[in-house]
């Protein structure tokens, strides 16, 4: 369990109530994929992963990352990163400019760093670009490498295909995957898309731990 | 017309008046009077004193109901918003209908308003209470900064310079300028006087030239420059040598006249001085200042005014402003005035000059725990010409200014 | 809008050419007096918007930052001077702290000779322009921050390993100042060219510009206006100047910020201190904006109370019976006016910004600059040609001109507080309503004007507030004749007297105060369900 990240126990309850109850283990490059409807739980789960949970839920259980119980740390050292349904790149800064953010201070050539990254997603030459004049699949390219170079130990994506048209979005999907098994990420996925569930190839749990039926993945 | 100020009337028919212009001033005020009833009088007076606002409010009841005139007081932060009003309507063509029917003034804003033309008058001394005004014995009713009012403004109290003390903490309190100074220099940090060009901080200074000038009778004529440097060189080094020993060493000053007295009653200075002899009672009186608080004038004598009020040119009601400017000369609104728990103002009238009935009201009042009978007052000096004013307060600016 | 300004404002040059630019450079406290404004302008506006955004970036959804939001607005009703004169009274050798320990911890039976209050480089006054201008700050960081998506962007720095300060500058400011900008002006503005705070907390030798310039519009010889004219002038193109200079500081922030954010530097190091900073800061300020009330609530029920005396020998509640029916009289007075111009600014903002997003219009910058005129003139330096200009429009002495000159001011507030709001509404929700068959009008009335329920009544409580807190325009165009609450208040402090001042100061609070309060729990309570619409 080296590089797993591990939900022992973790339950987060409102009121009394239990919204969220999961015990799994997420090997490196598998993904995890949390289902259901709207308001069951799925944000509630991510934000204990993250540790932004807000004081009204209370939580138990442990979370361990690569061997390390991260429950009591702040969000910031936990070093999960986190993908949004939209990208949130942010608009002041170049496409370049939002990757730097993300890498590590202890990188020297930052520029050569960002390039190599761009090259990787095929998207060479944009660093200077201004992210508003990017297509929403380039959008979503370059998000994925923002969170990626901050050399995370986990990716959380919380519908983070829920905005792209049909057919770029498998390819999103793919990409994401891909680079993240290619890391040897562990990989919890949020969303209410059967697709997406499909296409993860993993487990698929509710917030609350039963396990979804999806059908077989599509070709 | 009531009886009281029927009454008046024949007693100035017994002074000698003669009939046919008695009877031409009666009816011309009958006509007044006529005029006035129905009318609001807007008088634009300082409202920094719950006191006096409440005294103009007492006023306000007593013109609605001797007169059916209504009285609304304008409660000015400075009387000088009141001088721009008339100013600015003036230049803006409106002669009549003007928003300020009556203004308290006295000393440079007289002065400016006259200058200008922007007062309605003569108009005071034909008032049926003037003559019991007291002319010969308070000359500053009709000599206003040395400028002579000639019926422009009509006087309603008298004023002259107390030093204020805390008996407390000072035992012998210093009666000419030179102990003052000797006094300050004993007592660092413990006297200050507002920030010229305040009015009371200029008076401090006029005070001081009287006390060290050669010769203080040119105060009564206006400024040379041939000879205003000569003349005013001991008040500056009068001044060099007090201001190490002042409060904060002179680095700050207080802003007006409240701000002093407020230094007096949280014990930050031990003396201060007011533009009102019946001041300090009445503050003891309120609360405000502890029950030791004294006060004292210089054996020179201190310098003495009297506030007036005045009609602008383009007064909407002139003839309701009258019928109040008239009512404040009454015995019955004087004597209230001078009533230290009310005001503590003294009165513009001669006593004299007044009916045993009247003369009793003010017999009655009890002087105040901390003020000086009119004995012990001692003489009243006259202001000095108003560019004297003007002059060392440009140059106090100047000197002391703009330290930084 | 800009007209009565700029008549107001030839009003003004005329005189001030006439002599009064002479002898305004032979004024030997010149220089003092415009360093002494750009001093305590700059470093008020500095401080305050520093101050307003460490406590944003360090609370901001932390318990206490709620604390913080409940405190804005007794504080932002307060008027200017009443607020210095509490303040003055905490802080003077004979004020209730010296009070507090004496004698028995410092030995002084009489106040200390120490200068305290207006000191020559000016710290008590700007410690008075922070205390009043840090809750204003707030109060727009908080109808802006919903616009800027914080909550999320602050998250994703988070999971980027980046520390709260950092990742609030790096990410949130960027989207947040364009929003702040014009409060910023605002305040830098006011900062520079504040009258009553600057006569009673500032250094008097010489005083700041702008007080200055009312002391000689107060000369009594008429020719003092010349000088004020001139110095008015002065103080107008020392605020243009000192904007410009901000507008550089601007850029060079930026360049800075965006600089370090591809340093990657995460900044962790700075959070504890500055969680620490603005906790000290926060509580700091709120101690000492609380103790100068309680001073000023203490002082009109106070009966006699010398020094070392650190409460009053008793109670009374004489001042306020003196005050109340003088109150009773003026309040509604005072409420109408603020009701009439708040709500015509309302009417007309609303309008600009409908249009503007309907018929894609893009107000150009010399139109704002036109809008904010008001804000940035010193009041003395165009309300005697605007004062001409009712006279002979015949428009003085009624509740009608007072409202219309209030106008003038409360537009530009309204303007500022609503703007950003309005614009940075997701247009997406309008295409989705357009869609379905609603109308223009209807998306705005039904969606838009609702969605925005709290930056409109944020907006509405601040023009009530500068409608009442208006002290000469009351004056000039009502004539004297139209008393408020205001009035009557900065009348009668001219007489020093604590006591009344404490009162009045109090209940010229509690009018807008009553707006804040409502601006601050109606949205909570129309939204309390509704937790996307409370951010």
């Amino acid at each position: 369990m080296t590089a797993s990240l591990v939900l022992h126990a973790l339950r987060v309850t409102l009121q009394g109530e239990a919204v969220v109850q999961l015990d799994a283990t997420v090997q490196p490059g598998e993904v995890l994929t949390l289902m259901g409807p709207s308001g069951s739980g799925k944000s509630t789960a991510l934000a204990a992963m993250i540790g932004t949970l807000a004081p009204p839920f209370r939580q138990s259980g442990r979370i361990w990352l690569a061997g390390k119980d991260i429950t009591a740390l702040p969000t910031h050292a936990r070093r999960i990163g986190l993908m949004f349904q939209d990208d949130l790149l942010f608009p002041h800064l170049s496409v370049g400019g939002n990757l730097a953010f993300a890498l590590p201070p202890t990188v020297r050539d930052r520029a050569l760093a960002v390039d190599r990254a761009l090259e990787q997603a095929e998207l060479s030459g944009f660093a200077p670009r201004d992210p508003a004049s990017l297509s929403g699949g380039q959008r979503a390219r370059v998000a994925l490498l923002r969170t990626l170079l901050a050399e995370p130990k986990a990716l959380l994506l919380d519908e983070p295909f829920s905005r792209l048209d049909a057919g770029l979005r498998a390819q999103i999907r793919a990409f994401v995957f891909a680079q993240a098994r290619a890391r040897g990420l562990p990989v919890v996925l949020v969303t209410h898309d059967v697709e997406d569930a499909r296409a993860a190839r993993g487990r698929v749990l509710s917030p609350l731990g039963q396990t979804v039926g999806i059908g077989p993945a599509a070709v | 017309m009531d009886r009281r100020r029927f009454g008046q009337l024949t007693a100035l028919f017994a002074l000698g008046v003669t009939l046919p212009r008695l009877a031409f001033a009666a009816a011309a005020w009958e006509a007044v009077l006529a005029e006035a009833r129905g009318q609001t009088v807007y008088w634009h007076a300082w409202g920094g004193d719950p006191k006096i606002n409440d005294f103009i409010a007492w006023v306000g009841e007593q013109a609605q109901a001797q007169y059916g005139v209504t009285l609304e007081h304008v409660k000015l932060a400075s009387t000088a918003d009141a001088v721009a009003q008339v100013l600015a309507e003036r230049d803006a063509g409106k002669t009549t209908g003007g928003a300020v029917d009556l203004i308290w003034i006295n000393g440079e804003n007289f002065a400016a308003m006259k200058a200008a033309g922007l007062l309605h008058g003569p108009f005071a001394e034909s008032l049926p209470n003037w003559p019991l005004v007291d002319v010969a014995g308070k000359p500053a009713v009709v000599t206003d900064f040395t400028l002579l009012t000639e019926g422009f403004e009509s006087p309603w109290a008298m004023a002259q310079l107390v030093f204020e003390y805390d008996a407390a903490r000072v035992a012998t309190p210093p009666r000419s300028v030179k102990a003052l100074a000797d006094w300050a220099a004993a007592h660092p940090g413990r006297f200050t006087y507002p920030q010229p060009p305040d009015y009371l901080g200029t008076t401090f200074l006029k005070q001081v030239l009287y006390g060290v000038m050669a010769d203080p009778s040119v105060l009564q004529t206006p400024v040379e420059d041939a000879t205003y440097a000569a003349q005013v060189a001991p008040l500056w080094d009068y001044l060099d040598a007090l201001h190490p020993h002042l409060w904060r060493a002179a680095q700050a000053f207080p802003q007006n006249e409240p701000a002093l007295g407020q230094l007096l009653a949280d014990a930050e200075v031990d003396i201060a001085f007011a533009f009102n002899p019946g001041r300090a009672s009445a503050e003891i009186a309120a609360g405000n200042l502890p029950e030791t608080v004294r006060t004292v004038t210089f054996d020179g004598g201190t310098i003495g005014n009297a506030s007036f009020v005045a009609i602008p040119f383009n007064a909407n009601a002139r003839a309701g402003a009258q019928v109040v400017a008239n009512l404040i000369l009454s015995p019955e609104v004087q004597a209230r005035a001078q009533d230290p728990a009310i005001l503590g103002f003294q009165t513009v009238l001669n006593l004299a000059a007044l009916t045993p009935e009247d003369r009793a009201r003010f017999d009655a009042l009890a002087l105040g725990v901390a003020t000086l009978s009119p004995a012990d007052l001692g003489p009243a000096l006259l202001e000095p010409h108003a560019s004297w004013m003007t002059r060392i307060a440009a140059d106090w600016g100047t000197r002391y200014g703009v330290a930084q | 809008m800009a007209v009565p300004v700029l008549a107001g404002l030839m009003g003004t040059l005329i005189p001030a050419l006439d002599g009064g630019f002479h002898r305004l450079a032979a004024w030997p406290g010149l220089r003092a007096a415009m360093g002494l404004s750009l001093v305590t302008g700059f470093v008020a506006t500095v401080l305050s918007l520093t101050i307003a955004l460490l406590l944003t970036a360090a609370l901001y959804g932390v318990p206490a930052f709620a604390w913080v939001q409940r405190l804005l607005a007794p504080v932002l009703a307060l008027p200017h001077a009443a607020a210095a004169l509490g303040l003055a009274f905490l802080l003077a050798p004979s004020g209730w702290i010296a009070r507090a320990l004496s004698p028995w911890a410092t030995g002084w039976e009489v106040p200390p000779d120490l200068l305290t209050l207006n000191d020559p480089a000016g710290v008590a006054l700007i410690l008075g322009l922070v205390v009043k201008e840090v809750p204003f700050l707030l109060l727009m960081i908080l109808s802006a921050l919903p616009q800027t998506d914080a909550a999320r962007r602050m998250m994703l720095c988070r999971t980027l390993g980046y520390g709260r300060l950092r990742g609030f500058a790096l990410t949130v400011l960027p989207a947040l100042y364009p929003q702040l900008r014009l409060p910023v002006y605002a305040v830098l503005t006011y900062s520079m060219t504040a009258v009553e705070s600057a006569l009673i907390l500032g250094p008097t030798l010489p005083p700041s510009l702008s007080a200055q310039v009312v002391l000689w519009m107060n000369a009594p010889d008429l020719k003092g206006q010349g000088l004020a004219a001139a110095g008015a002038v002065v103080q107008l193109a020392l605020v243009i100047g000192a904007l410009i200079v901000w507008r550089a500081g601007e850029i060079l922030c930026r360049v800075f910020l965006t600089l370090l954010a591809v340093t990657g530097r995460r900044g962790l190091w700075l959070d504890p201190f500055a969680d620490l900073m603005a906790r000290a800061m926060g509580i700091a300020l709120a101690l000492t904006m609380a103790a100068a009330l309680a001073g000023l609530a203490l002082w009109s029920v106070a009966g006699p109370w010398q020094f070392p005396d650190a409460v009053p020998q008793n109670l009374t509640f004489a001042t306020w019976s003196r005050a109340l029916p003088d109150l009773r009289d003026s309040a509604g007075v005072t409420l109408g006016i603020a009701m009439l111009s708040t709500f015509a600014a309302l009417a007309l903002v609303l309008g600009c910004l409908q249009a503007e997003h309907r018929f894609a219009l893009h107000p150009g910058a010399g139109a704002l600059w036109l809008l904010y005129l008001p804000l940035v003139m010193p009041q003395v330096a165009f309300l005697p040609g605007v004062q001409m200009l009712a006279l002979q429009a015949g428009l003085d002495g009624t509740m009608l001109s007072v409202a219309l000159l209030h106008l003038v001011f409360v537009l530009p507030y309204v303007f500022l507080s609503l703007s950003a709001p309005f614009r940075a509404w997701d247009t997406r929700i309008a295409t989705a309503a357009a869609a379905l068959g609603a109308s223009p009008s209807r998306v705005f009335w039904r969606l838009r004007l609702p969605m925005l329920l709290s930056p409109v009544l944020t907006a509405a409580a601040v023009g009530m507030a500068v409608s009442i807190g208006q002290y000469l325009p009351t004056l000039i165009a009502g004539a004297g004749r139209v008393e408020t609450v205001t009035t009557a208040a900065v009348a009668l402090a001219s007489g020093g007297n604590r006591r009344l001042i404490g009162a009045y100061g109090l209940l010229q609070m509690l009018l807008p105060a009553l707006g804040f309060v409502v601006a601050l729990a109606l949205p909570a309570l129309v939204w309390r369900n509704r937790r996307g619409m409370l951010a």
